[in-house]
């Protein structure tokens, strides 16, 4: 039957072609990335490269025991959970604010972005300047008679990546909610305020259901970010941050300087699960709340 | 009437209160850029007085000069190019530096949004169960922090033997996943129709790709091109860990130690190194905003 082999062949030249031009990511992707990570999970379980027994689990046992790993988790958790619904939050309020008829709004927005632009190195020295122990903040706080804090070195470094975190993230979130509420279909909150429904009833029930894949993908972006701000830290303190600046990049960085493939694949590995089960959940979560509005 | 008077007052009142929060934010907003900038038209002097406190181990016979409080102050009292000229004359070190920045960051910036086009195209014109599956695992690849990236590309390196040199940085940033899939999002949104009449009028995939494809994308990969510039021209990570050598450091990772030693010229080295992400923001605001915009929301 040659029609049918003609027409055989030609089936599988098309699928051929049509993977060619997924073929040079993939292929990239493959080598730089996902063989290399399987590699991380072998050397994960392995007691070391060379003689490569099976230890299970040790290596993780291992590093719940580091001190070190233990302060940068805290850390880099603690940072994350306070940091990031503040960011979301703050946004998405700002972004209902803005979307009001204000004068000078794209005027606004640029300066919103600004930040988003401007490399972190850059402005580094003004926060250095600000935060500094005999820096402005400490100046103003003065005024009101407070006691000065080193704000680099306690406690209070929370506070200053937050700030920093918030300024950095801001406008880029409430841009990104701008445009998901512009595309909030108008007609069913119409019908909804005819029905008399309440406004805090059109927020909760339509407009946050609308926005949910929005939410969901600003509080994945602000996470990614948060485990980004140890440039910043890097930045302001150098390799060896106040305690609680300790974040977990530090911990690589240092990991990496020993070169101890253990400690260091294993860490890896437990991220990369941590975040695969918070994206998931955060996935499961917008899937139940926003179900109705499936476009 | 009073009822209605009143409304009016009260809307507007809202509107200018809103409006005055919203100036604060956005002065807030700007400030720290604002006065990277001022700043850099000080003297040396002026900064070193102005800020010398921030240096640990300034000379014993200069600390005469040095307040011990850091003023930040907005106005120069002389304005000066001062600074300008001995990091353009004096100091090539820096402008090294900014140029290691450069073929780091636009090699990356390039090839990522071209490979990302050809990729995206594969992922929108020719759609399946696999395809879908590689799609969605590219995402969690997007979504994985540096922490947990760097040590595959660390081993890759290692192994083929680019350790150390920028195409340990180069290479892992051109095959990132990032803009392929927003461009992959954005290509999804042209109608299927457009490919499927160009094919019947005898046109090849290929033609396809090049005539109807990237004139429709053009503007999309401009603002995918923009975020991976800024993000790449911020790197701090990836230089620490897999660059051995400092003389190839980045700006960006350098500039932290400009603080610790030439404090007077810092912020005018902060303020070079920003102009080319000025000079974008200005050129491409909107495409930037276009390309933030596509990134909102996973499924779509």
């Amino acid at each position: 039957m040659p029609v049918n082999k003609n027409k055989l062949r030609k089936r599988l030249r098309e699928g051929a072609l049509s993977w060619s031009w997924l073929l040079p990511s993939l292929i990239g992707v493959l080598i730089f990335f996902i063989v290399p990570f399987c590699v991380v999970i072998y050397y994960s379980v392995l007691d070391n490269p060379i003689f490569a027994n099976f230890v299970g689990i040790d290596n993780f046992i291992k590093l719940f025991q580091n001190a070190a790993f233990l302060r940068a988790t805290r850390n880099t958790l603690i940072f994350s959970v306070i940091a990031v619904p503040l960011s979301v939050v703050l946004s998405l309020w700002m972004a209902f604010a803005l979307n009001s008829k204000i004068p000078g709004k794209s005027w606004l927005r640029s300066c919103f972005l600004c930040p988003l632009m401007v490399p972190i190195a850059s402005v580094v020295l003004v926060w250095q300047v600000i935060f500094h122990n005999h820096g402005t903040l400490n100046q103003i706080t003065e005024l009101f008679g407070m006691e000065p804090v080193d704000w680099l070195k306690t406690n209070w470094s929370y506070g200053v990546l937050t700030v920093m975190f918030l300024w950095k993230t801001l406008g880029y979130n409430m841009i990104l909610f701008m445009s998901a509420i512009a595309g909030i279909p108008q007609d069913i909150i119409e019908v909804a305020q005819l029905e008399g429904a309440s406004s805090f009833y059109t927020f909760l029930h339509i407009k946050l259901r609308y926005l949910s894949p929005t939410i969901l993908f600003v509080t994945i972006l602000s996470i990614i970010s948060s485990f980004k701000m140890f440039r910043e830290v890097y930045l302001l303190t150098g390799d060896y941050p106040f305690e609680s600046m300790y974040l977990l990049q530090h911990f690589m960085n240092n990991t990496f300087n020993s070169l101890d493939y253990q400690k260091l694949s294993s860490a890896a590995v437990l991220l990369a699960i941590v975040m695969i089960i918070i994206i998931g959940i955060l996935f499961l979560v917008e899937r139940k709340f926003g179900e109705d509005v499936e476009e | 009437m009073m009822q209605r008077i009143k409304r009016i007052f009260r809307k507007h009142f809202l509107t200018a209160l809103l409006f005055v929060l919203a100036l604060i934010a956005a002065v807030l907003f700007i400030l720290p850029t604002v006065l990277t900038i001022t700043n850099s038209f000080m003297t040396e002097k002026e900064i070193t007085a102005n800020y010398g406190a921030m240096i640990d181990n300034a000379a014993a016979d200069k600390k005469a000069y040095i307040s011990e409080d850091l003023n930040l102050k907005f106005i120069p009292d002389k304005v000066s190019l001062q600074q300008y000229a001995s990091v353009l004359f004096k100091s090539p070190d820096y402008l090294l530096k900014f140029w290691n920045s450069v073929i780091l960051v636009v090699p990356i910036t390039v090839f990522q949004v071209l490979l990302a086009a050809v990729t995206a195209y594969g992922f929108s014109r020719y759609r399946g169960r696999i395809r879908e599956i590689i799609f969605f695992s590219y995402i969690i690849l997007m979504l994985m922090p540096y922490q947990v990236t760097l040590v595959p590309n660390y081993l890759v390196s290692d192994w083929i033997g680019i350790l150390g040199t920028r195409w340990a940085i180069i290479l892992p940033g051109i095959f990132s996943p990032f803009s392929v899939y927003l461009l992959t999002k954005v290509m999804r949104r042209i109608p299927k129709a457009y490919f499927e009449a160009a094919r019947l009028d005898g046109a090849s995939e290929i033609q396809v790709f090049f005539q109807i494809c990237l004139p429709l994308c053009r503007s999309a990969m401009l603002s995918v091109g923009l975020l991976v510039f800024i993000d790449y021209w911020n790197m701090v990570e990836q230089p620490l860990i897999l660059l051995k050598d400092e003389a190839q450091y980045p700006l960006s990772v350098f500039l932290s130690q400009i603080n610790t030693g030439d404090v007077g010229l810092a912020f005018a080295v902060a303020v070079v190194y920003m102009i080319p992400a000025l000079l974008l923001f200005l050129y491409g605001e909107e495409y930037l905003v276009e390309g933030i915009t596509y990134s909102g929301g996973v499924k779509g």
